[in-house]
């Protein structure tokens, strides 16, 4: 998955967003909101994202099956590697497991740990961005530096070196995505706290005397929440990538025999060629409509936002 | 312009000594000892002390980093501590050379489909057309390589049966032959990247089309497709040009899930491998290639932007 830049964009919006006086700034947001409800794709995805919130929260009502329970029939047999039919809706896996529920328990591993990490990177990223975009000076230069020293290498290259290094528990997984997502969000901030420093409402808190902190809190952060919900919503899209390859290279969050997508496409890819698909592309199904689902979320709050 | 490419090329040396270091710090934290790895799990201590020294683990930590610095710099990067005896360039020179093959067939398929998507969805904005080439692009590029990867494996290589489902292509299949081997996993590029430049390319040329030297091209009686290409293009471009010199470090080393699925050996495929070992040699070797290679596809596309538009000399020479 590519990363877009769309720092520009996003800058536009959040400085015409600061033009509008404030008691108007209510006004334009119940109608982003109301225009945002209104858009096919912003529906599709939000009912697609909210089937598999429900499936992470209470899998138990969408399967009778545990996730590491093995598909009986009535005589006690069991049928593992059994293709999808009328005992096992997705077929069953090579222990004999049932690879519906499967997926359906395999939906919380992804959708707990990439928020998470989406939010922690937004929230750093937002501090440094500002930060960075107000006091400019040697610090922005250096830290500029690094961060397009980080933004050089591929997310996935330095998060499996820093998994390995660190061990694969969710927090060490959680904290490395936020660590990883958190140049590319303060890069963006950055660029917007730039052009909004320029304006005249920071000048006159300036002259007014008030501290950096209080510009940059008070002033500032309101008129660049746009900007980082957009880029909360992408990053989570990108969190979800950066989890589930993870799961898939055998670096996942914690216990391998939970059920989890990534590393359920990792035990069936090999048996395609042998003909039993159904254990890799459910899951594959699952995570490309969960990634599809958050996108069209993402991209229809940043079209409304940027209208 | 040798102004911008040298300030450019200072600044990337800037960047490739910051990942050193960041490579460097993650190396020396691996929680396993690589001299005891190496020497096998029954080796004496007298063995595990001799490798540790031969290896210089003893030494200083900035001697250890200042002999990375040395390696990177006189292009000599020692053996594996995996294979030991063997060059680590040996390891790393073909697996650069098939991700090379694999980044070449993929953007020859992606760069002239998206563009042709993208100034097609452009021309006929708003259309059902448009909203069809931006809404299958939204969603392709959302899905993980690995998984494009591995639904089109099924599709195509198993169901249909059109291509080889694994990159293995025999030893005796010329370049052309083992080009047809690693179709699939460029077609899962093509799924990744299509939505994402025929995007940029489609936001270039609406701006582009809008233009008021569009306008006047067409006020000179020119056709639409004329100004598309004498006109359009060359600006429209720009973008385009640039978002591939960005994606081309994920192309050579951020494709680690799409080259297991297909067991390709590129690079991605030695990281994880260099990684999992742990051979600290290869690993730093292998990300240093894959910064460099990065470093060298963004100065390039600056460089073509610039002589695309003259305007752009102007302002990478600010910049």
């Amino acid at each position: 998955m590519t990363d877009i830049d769309n720092s520009g964009a996003e800058t536009e919006g959040a400085s015409s967003g600061s033009m509008a006086p404030a008691q108007d700034r209510k006004t334009v947001k119940q109608e982003q909101r109301k225009e945002l409800f209104a858009t096919p794709s912003f529906i599709i995805g939000a009912v697609i994202l909210s089937f598999w919130v429900l499936c992470s929260i209470v899998p138990g009502l969408f399967t009778k099956w545990g996730e590491n329970e093995v598909i009986r029939l009535a005589d006690g047999s069991t049928i593992p590697r059994t293709g999808p039919g009328a005992n096992a809706w997705f077929g069953t896996d090579t222990i004999g497991n049932d690879v519906f529920a499967r997926v359906i328990y395999g939906a919380d591993n992804v959708l707990i740990n990439a928020p998470i990490s989406a939010l922690i990177a937004v929230l750093a990223g937002a501090v440094l961005g500002l930060t960075m975009g107000y006091y400019r000076g040697l610090v922005d230069e250096i830290l500029s530096r690094i961060i397009e020293a980080i933004l050089s290498l591929p997310v996935i290259l330095l998060a499996l070196m820093v998994v390995v290094v660190f061990g694969n528990s969710r927090i060490v997984i959680v904290l490395t995505i936020a660590a990883l997502f958190t140049p590319v969000v303060a890069r963006t901030v950055r660029s917007a706290v730039t052009s909004e420093a320029q304006l005249d409402y920071v000048m006159s808190a300036k002259l007014r005397g008030e501290s950096g902190w209080f510009i940059m809190m008070k002033e500032i952060f309101p008129n660049i929440t746009n900007v980082l919900i957009v880029e909360f919503t992408v990053r989570v899209g990108y969190a979800i990538f950066t989890v589930a390859t993870l799961s898939f290279l055998g670096l996942g969050a914690g216990d391998q025999s939970a059920a989890d997508w990534g590393v359920d496409i990792a035990n069936g890819y090999s048996l395609i060629q042998s003909g039993q698909w159904w254990i890799s592309i459910f899951p594959a199904l699952a995570i490309a409509s969960l990634v599809i689902s958050v996108n069209l979320i993402a991209d229809s709050i940043e079209k409304v936002y940027n209208s | 312009m040798v102004r911008f490419i040298v300030r450019r090329l200072l600044l990337s040396i800037v960047t490739l000594f910051i990942i050193l270091l960041v490579v460097f710090a993650l190396t020396r934290v691996f929680p396993s000892d690589p001299a005891k790895q190496l020497a096998g799990p029954f080796a004496s201590e007298e063995r595990v002390a001799q490798l540790t020294e031969s290896l210089g683990l003893d030494d200083p930590l900035p001697t250890q980093f200042f002999r990375l610095v040395r390696d990177v710099v006189t292009l000599d990067f020692g053996e594996s501590f995996s294979q030991p005896g063997v060059r680590v360039i040996d390891l790393v020179r073909p697996a650069l050379w098939n991700s090379a093959k694999l980044v070449f067939l993929a953007l020859m398929i992606t760069l002239p489909l998206s563009i042709v998507g993208g100034i097609v969805a452009a021309r006929k904005k708003d259309t059902i057309i448009d909203r069809s080439i931006v809404s299958f692009g939204l969603a392709s590029a959302s899905i993980p390589d690995f998984v494009s990867g591995v639904l089109l494996q099924f599709i195509i290589g198993v169901q249909l049966g059109w291509l080889p489902s694994i990159s293995n292509a025999p030893a005796d299949a010329g370049f052309f032959g083992q080009l047809e081997y690693i179709l699939l996993p460029a077609l899962a590029i093509l799924f990744v990247y299509f939505g994402y430049i025929a995007r940029i390319t489609r936001a270039g040329a609406v701006t582009a089309l809008d233009s008021d030297y569009a306008r006047t091209a067409y006020m000179k009686g020119m056709s639409t497709s004329e100004v598309v290409r004498k006109h359009v293009l060359k600006n429209a471009l720009q973008p385009t040009v640039a978002v591939t010199g960005t994606q081309m470090g994920y192309l050579f080393g951020g494709l680690v899930g799409l080259e297991r699925v297909f067991n390709y050996p590129g690079l991605g495929n030695l990281i994880l491998r260099a990684a999992l070992a742990p051979d600290f040699p290869l690993l730093q070797t292998s990300v240093v290639a894959v910064a460099v290679i990065f470093m060298i596809a963004t100065l390039t596309s600056d460089l073509i932007i610039a002589w695309m538009n003259p305007r752009a000399r102007l302002d990478v020479g600010e910049n």
